[in-house]
């Protein structure tokens, strides 16, 4: 199963992940005619800088989610099926209360609305739109096999 | 997906998709690739969103409202696209300008004495651009004349007050709204250096000022840089006239020294052509067992030369790899603007020897024989022998030279127009009153990998012409429209019925070739001989201006001195002005209103056509014919 990986040390800050999250995340799907769209389609990704370093964060799609636990209308769901954490928008009260549970800060608002969104992790794309969008392989879709070996390469060729 | 799929998609040119499947065959990347591995492109660049004016930066506006939306000096998404696009205009005029002052400085050496090998072949045009700059004739030789003649344009580009001169060939009417609103242009430089100026960190930060500015600099460009360079290459070279040739790739030959001339300014492609008549080179090409030398262009340099000599044209801006890729060419001669930086590297995969001329254009990995015009015939015969030593070298195993080649006639200067409409503008002036023809439309530019390759420009040109538009072209619009027949008086045939008869009884085509891209200043100088004609303003007459498949600075600062000049103006291709809804707005609705004209952007070239056609036909209305 693949993941959304985040490959620290990559990130040069230039948000083209965020600009295509948001013209995935359009109706036009097209970055010129998104501009002009009402509301205007909102991130799911946020490239935060801080201590030097540069860091996309999105949801982690977490098993045991603190935001699933904290829903009181139940739209935000763990779907067993796909391993995503879904969320449902028609039934989404705006309570805010997976905005305060969630560690990662990743979970924003509608415009213009009392929804919650966050990453759907563009389950209708073979790769989601950010890694795509990637220019440095900060971001990665890949199993986290894949990256466990990676990340030992790495350390061989440390040593 | 299949080769051939892919290499039918990235062209609609025969021998360039011939090209393509070959460069695919032996895993060699071409801008195609280049473009596909860059995908996707930032976002924040197709806005124009992005700023690095200053160190504070790189800054860039979030367009969807949610990050930031200034730059650390405070600059808005209005400041930073409309620096952006005046830094993209003054480097255009700067690249056009810079290219007349270089033939400039030609002519002043010819009429010094100093020059290798020129000489002033158009003697009436010298004398008609004399007299225009008030330079005295009577009794003198034409070197004198040519002499103050460069010196009085080279003046214009150091010009601080203005007026310059060729802009009084337009209108009057257009030279007050020009004076009116502040952007009749002083100096070539001038202009673009006070681009540079407002753009630095907190200079001018009133996107309407900036953009104004803009035009005023692009103006500078096309009535100064630009015809400056048109019209002292028409004395150094001569006038074109109608001559016929052929294009495409299938004008290489399988037996001769190939040499490609790749560039844009006359000054050496004239030379090379010269020098490959040396008898001396052509018994050393039968020594080397070739069965002579050809010479043929891509783009600009290799236009000026097709249309004085009827040298042929291997292909316009795409086709610059493409060419390399046919085993082919024993030299590839470069000069100045859209030689892409890729060539010596692919040229490494082949026998082909990339030879750099120009000072100002140096690139890793090509052999640099620098060309300086008071020696310039003889650096021009070392260029011609370096490439026909190199024939021995050709690997017979890896030519492919495409069959694909087309006759046309080139050459339509305003000058060669007038006489073949009898020696006046008038007959074209009563086709149009009678509505024969319809309008008359300048297309122009670039290719651009984003759009399939000649697909836009032969559309929009198919699609005028059936409605009795006259097309006149210059660049690679004309280089693809050559390749496609459409430069044939027997292209009237796919014209409709009034532009047909008119072709034919002049026996032209219905796209007239006027020649390289500075040339577009032939095309401004066609419309305000019209305008003034009819006692009207270049924004009253039923033209429009056109660039499908554009890609460079040059081009941004060509539309904005179209549209300075009250020239209605579609793009093939999103400029990156976007990521501000006000400077969108200004281009292509208030500037109507400002200039009398404006942008539009369809990449459709079949919407397009509709576009300019109903503008020809409001323009027709409104002026009650």
């Amino acid at each position: 199963m693949k993941e959304i990986f985040i490959d620290i040390g990559r990130c040069v800050g230039c948000k083209s992940c965020e600009l295509a999250c948001r013209v995935e995340h359009s109706r036009s799907k097209n970055l010129f005619a998104a501009l002009s769209e009402s509301p205007l389609p909102r991130r799911r990704v946020f490239v935060e800088y801080g201590d030097g370093k540069k860091v996309p964060l999105q949801c982690r799609h977490c098993c045991e989610a603190p935001c699933v636990d904290a829903c009181i209308s139940g739209a935000m769901k763990w779907d067993s099926e796909t391993n995503l954490v879904v969320h449902d928008r028609e039934i989404c009260v705006g309570c805010w209360m997976c905005v305060m549970v969630c560690p990662f800060g990743v979970i924003g608002r509608e415009k213009d609305s009392r929804v919650a969104i966050k990453c759907d992790r563009c389950y209708e794309r073979d790769e989601p739109a950010c890694v795509e969008a990637c220019p440095t392989g900060a971001l990665l879709f890949t199993t986290l096999e894949e990256t466990e070996k990676l990340r030992r390469g790495r350390l061989v060729k440390a040593l | 997906m299949d080769v051939k799929d892919r290499a039918s998609e990235r062209s609609v040119d025969t021998a360039s998709q011939i090209m393509l499947r070959e460069a695919e065959r032996q895993g060699i990347d071409t801008a195609w690739d280049r473009l596909e591995a860059q995908q996707p492109q930032c976002g924040f660049g197709e806005l124009g969103l992005c700023c690095r004016n200053c160190n504070m930066g790189p800054c860039r506006i979030d367009p969807f409202g949610e990050g930031p939306d200034q730059g650390v000096c405070g600059a808005t998404a209005d400041i930073i696209v409309a620096r952006n696009l005046l830094r993209m205009i003054a480097a255009g005029a700067a690249a056009h300008s810079d290219h007349g002052r270089d033939i400039t400085h030609a002519l002043l050496l010819t009429a010094e004495g100093k020059s290798g090998g020129y000489e002033i072949k158009d003697t009436a045009k010298l004398n008609a651009l004399a007299a225009e700059y008030g330079i005295d004739t009577e009794g003198r030789n034409k070197e004198e004349v040519a002499g103050d003649l460069a010196r009085a344009a080279y003046a214009e580009f150091g010009n601080q007050e203005g007026p310059i001169r060729f802009t009084r060939r337009a209108p009057s009417k257009r030279v007050e709204l020009w004076r009116k609103l502040g952007i009749d242009p002083r100096g070539v430089d001038r202009e673009i250096v006070e681009a540079m100026h407002r753009t630095h960190i907190g200079v001018d930060n009133d996107y309407v000022n900036l953009i104004l500015h803009g035009l005023r600099t692009a103006l500078s460009d096309g009535w100064g840089g630009s015809t400056i360079a048109t019209e002292l290459s028409d004395v150094l070279f001569g006038t074109p006239k109608p001559i016929k040739s052929m294009a495409n790739l299938g004008v290489l030959s399988s037996d001769k020294v190939n040499i490609i001339i790749h560039g844009h300014e006359p000054t050496l492609s004239e030379m090379i052509v010269a020098a490959a008549d040396d008898a001396d080179l052509i018994a050393l090409a039968k020594e080397k067992g070739a069965n002579g030398i050809n010479i043929a262009g891509i783009c600009c340099t290799g236009t000026e030369v097709l249309m004085r000599h009827g040298t042929p044209i291997a292909g316009n801006f795409l086709q610059q790899e493409l060419a390399i890729i046919t085993g082919a060419v024993e030299a590839m001669v470069v000069d100045v603007q859209c030689i892409m930086p890729a060539l010596p590297d692919l040229a490494g995969c082949f026998h082909t020897k990339i030879i750099s001329t120009s000072p100002k254009a140096k690139f890793p990995g090509a052999t640099h024989i620098e060309f300086h015009e008071d020696k310039a015939f003889d650096i021009a015969k070392e260029i011609v022998k370096a490439a026909v030593e190199n024939y021995p070298a050709r690997n017979a195993a890896k030519v492919k030279i495409p069959d694909e080649k087309m006759e046309c006639m080139v050459g339509f200067s305003v000058e060669a127009i007038v006489n073949a409409l009898g020696g006046s503008l008038d007959p074209l002036l009563d086709a149009i009153k009678s509505g024969a023809v319809k309008g008359v439309v300048g297309i122009v530019g670039c290719n651009n990998p984003k759009i399939q390759h000649d697909y836009a420009h032969l559309n929009l040109v198919k699609e005028l012409i059936k409605n009795d538009v006259l097309v006149i072209n210059t660049g690679c619009n004309a280089i693809a429209c050559a390749k496609a027949g459409l430069l044939l008086p027997e292209a009237a045939d796919q014209a409709g019925d009034g532009l047909k008869a008119v072709c034919r009884s002049l026996g032209i085509p219905p796209v007239l070739h006027m020649g390289s891209c500075v040339d577009i200043s032939r095309i401004l100088t066609a419309c305000a001989a019209i305008a003034n004609a009819l006692g009207v303003d270049i924004s009253d007459l039923p033209v429009a201006g056109a660039a499908p498949e554009w890609m460079s600075e040059k081009a941004v600062s060509i539309g904005t001195y179209v549209v300075a000049s009250g020239i209605y103006t579609v793009l093939g291709a999103v400029p990156p002005v976007l990521g501000s809804a006000n400077v969108t707005a200004l281009l292509t609705e208030g500037a109507e209103d400002l200039i009398g004209a404006k942008f539009a952007v369809e990449v459709d070239p079949f919407k397009a056509a509709k576009l300019i056609l109903d503008h020809i036909m409001a323009k027709r209305e409104a002026l009650g014919i």
